[in-house]
């Protein structure tokens, strides 16, 4: 909560451009289906739009979508259907205007293990077009504590080792826009801290940032916004605060003096369930209700005589709402 | 049409470093073979034959030695150039370039074919000390020498975009074009076959390769060089046009 209000506060305190650049459109999906061969459907048409500068949180569980989203965008993929446009650029028509602007980091370890460092890093840069600039990937490979691993074959390195390597050949190209698939899968928790440190940096740059994860703490931490996937659709796209204030539900838990088997009937309007055998009575509510119903609640509790002798609220996290909007597509 | 020149050059100096890294393994193999085929072939069989249309048998048999060993390099060169992307993965950055199908082919297949070429002079310096080349066309030799080496090039890069394994990308080259160059004329003229055979072979399609390169030698070939040249250029269209079929609807390519 703290982090969060900070940046809120950062983010008001920095002004009125910031925010209205936030609003321009950098990609543009409309429409998109995939189809596999074998008649998976990996996408059903999906609209998304990601504001210039931001850094957005793909959420999802296995098989959602969302690396086949990352791969149709950068071109690994063929859409069935829809349209994208990468700063207006259309992604198959336009390909190479669209592509210059993205750095991929996919989320399997794909490297050339018998190249150096440094000749796959520079190779990355030339692919993308860009003439050879030594300063830059030497700035670039010291930011991601590569510099002193330039020399070492990709075969040599340790599996975090290799995971910088392939950030810093999706940066090798000063990309505007950066994919990171899974970014901090199976990574330990200093290359983790390492690459939030280096995604913050990237953004303060003016990098449009798209990143999916399994972790909702980090899209709770890092993400501008945050886009819920699940089973090839868009369940939901919104700033990270705002998500948790429009589907935050507030929970309010009561010990108390005596244990319940259940819920006096009396207290039948407000849905309570009991929990630490019988000592707990919680009461669920919508934080942003007319009426959170606590008060009247607590009065109909003094009427009955059902004593407490502590009370507390909690708001749901992330991870709750993630979990509930998917368990409510699921039922649907 | 080309516009991405620093991916199509950091392509080519990435084939290139692969063959650096293999570079002595790669250029003594061919001189080694050269050799043994010259002593075997050459000296212990070739004194006892007699001249073919006027050309000492050791000679006649260096223009299909190098096709040997340039169509089968050629293949397996640029097969392994595109097939291994595709099997450690790293293709994924290829395919997210903004780079051409044009210019990704042109950057592997001028790579592979750059050391198809080295290869072929390596092996007619080599078939030079063991016997006397004249070239009665130089030019136009080293102008098929380049056009077979990008030809079946492409067509090993065809082969490594088709595969699915290690062991599909190499039954083309050992199962298919190494018998067929073995029984297109590279160590014999095909006025030798009895008329069946002949007819037979003259469905294989490197009799017309091999036999046009020899021209460029000797000033004669099993067939007109005219049919030598068409033939060529037939198979080059037919190894481009496929190429570009598998690039435009992403063919083992992409999903």
């Amino acid at each position: 909560m703290d982090g969060r209000g900070a940046r809120a506060m950062a983010l008001s305190a920095s002004g009125f451009t910031l925010r209205n650049v936030n609003m321009e459109t950098i990609i543009n999906i409309e429409g998109l289906t995939k189809t596999y061969a074998g008649g998976v459907v990996a996408l059903k048409r999906v609209d998304l739009a990601v504001r210039k500068g931001e850094i957005l949180a793909l959420l999802g569980p296995n098989g959602a979508g969302k690396t086949t989203l990352i791969n149709i965008v950068c071109g690994l993929v063929t859409p069935s259907s829809g349209a994208i446009t990468v700063a207006g650029s259309d992604i198959a028509r336009d390909y190479r205007a669209a592509r210059s602007l993205i750095g991929l980091v996919p989320q399997e370890l794909h490297t050339d293990a018998f190249e150096a460092v440094i000749a796959s890093v520079r190779f990355s840069r030339g692919l993308f077009g860009k003439p050879r600039n030594d300063a830059f990937l030497e700035q670039l490979l010291k930011d991601l504590s590569l510099w002193d691993k330039r020399n070492a074959k990709i075969m040599e390195l340790s599996g975090g080792m290799k995971r910088r390597v392939m950030i810093a050949k999706a940066l090798s190209h000063e990309p505007d826009i950066l994919f990171l698939d899974e970014p901090t899968a199976g990574v330990d928790v200093e290359l983790r801290r390492d690459m939030w440190a280096m995604v913050r940096a990237m953004r303060a740059r003016g990098v449009t940032i798209v990143l999916t994860t399994h972790y909702i703490e980090e899209a709770e931490e890092m993400a501008d916004r945050v886009g819920v996937i699940s089973n090839g659709e868009i369940l939901v796209v919104d700033e990270t605060a705002a998500l948790m204030k429009k589907l935050g539900r507030r929970t309010l838990i009561l010990t108390l003096t005596e244990p319940h088997e259940q819920a006096p009937a009396e207290l039948a309007e407000w849905n309570l369930s009991l929990r630490g055998d019988g000592h707990e009575l919680v009461y669920e509510f919508d934080a942003n209700a007319e009426s959170s119903g606590v008060p009247s609640l607590l009065r109909r509790m003094s009427d009955i005589g059902m004593g407490f002798k502590d009370l507390n609220t909690s708001q749901s996290s992330l991870e709750d709402i993630f979990v509930g909007l998917v368990n409510e597509a699921k039922a649907e | 049409m080309i516009k991405n020149i620093h991916g199509i050059a950091a392509i080519y100096r990435f084939e290139m470093a692969r063959f650096r890294r293999t570079f002595w393994t790669s250029l003594i193999m061919p001189v080694i073979t050269t050799s043994l085929y010259f002593i075997v072939f050459g000296s212990a069989i070739g004194s006892r034959m007699t001249e073919i249309g006027g050309v000492p048998y050791g000679a006649f048999i260096v223009p299909g030695l190098i096709m040997l060993s340039m169509l089968t390099e050629s293949i397996s060169n640029a097969s392994f150039g595109i097939y291994m992307p595709k099997w450690a993965g790293t293709i994924y950055e290829i395919l997210s370039a903004p780079i051409s199908p044009l210019e990704t082919v042109i950057a592997y297949v001028g790579a592979a074919a750059t050391k198809s070429v080295i290869i072929g002079v390596i092996i007619l310096l080599t078939a030079n000390l063991f016997v006397d080349v004249t070239i009665a066309h130089p030019f136009l030799m080293a102008l098929f020498l380049v056009t077979i080496a990008v030809t079946f090039c492409l067509f090993g890069f065809a082969i490594g975009i088709w595969a699915k394994s290690f062991e599909q990308l190499q039954a083309i080259p050992m199962l298919v074009v190494f018998p067929l160059t073995f029984l297109g004329g590279a160590f014999y003229a095909l006025e030798m076959l009895p008329p069946f055979w002949r007819s037979v072979t003259l469905f294989n399609p490197l009799v017309y390769l091999i036999s046009g390169f020899r021209w460029t030698f000797f000033g004669e070939g099993d067939v007109s060089i005219g049919v030598s040249i068409g033939a060529t250029l037939l198979f080059l269209t037919i190894c481009l046009t496929t190429i570009f079929w598998m690039f435009r609807t992403g063919y083992r390519l992409k999903t």
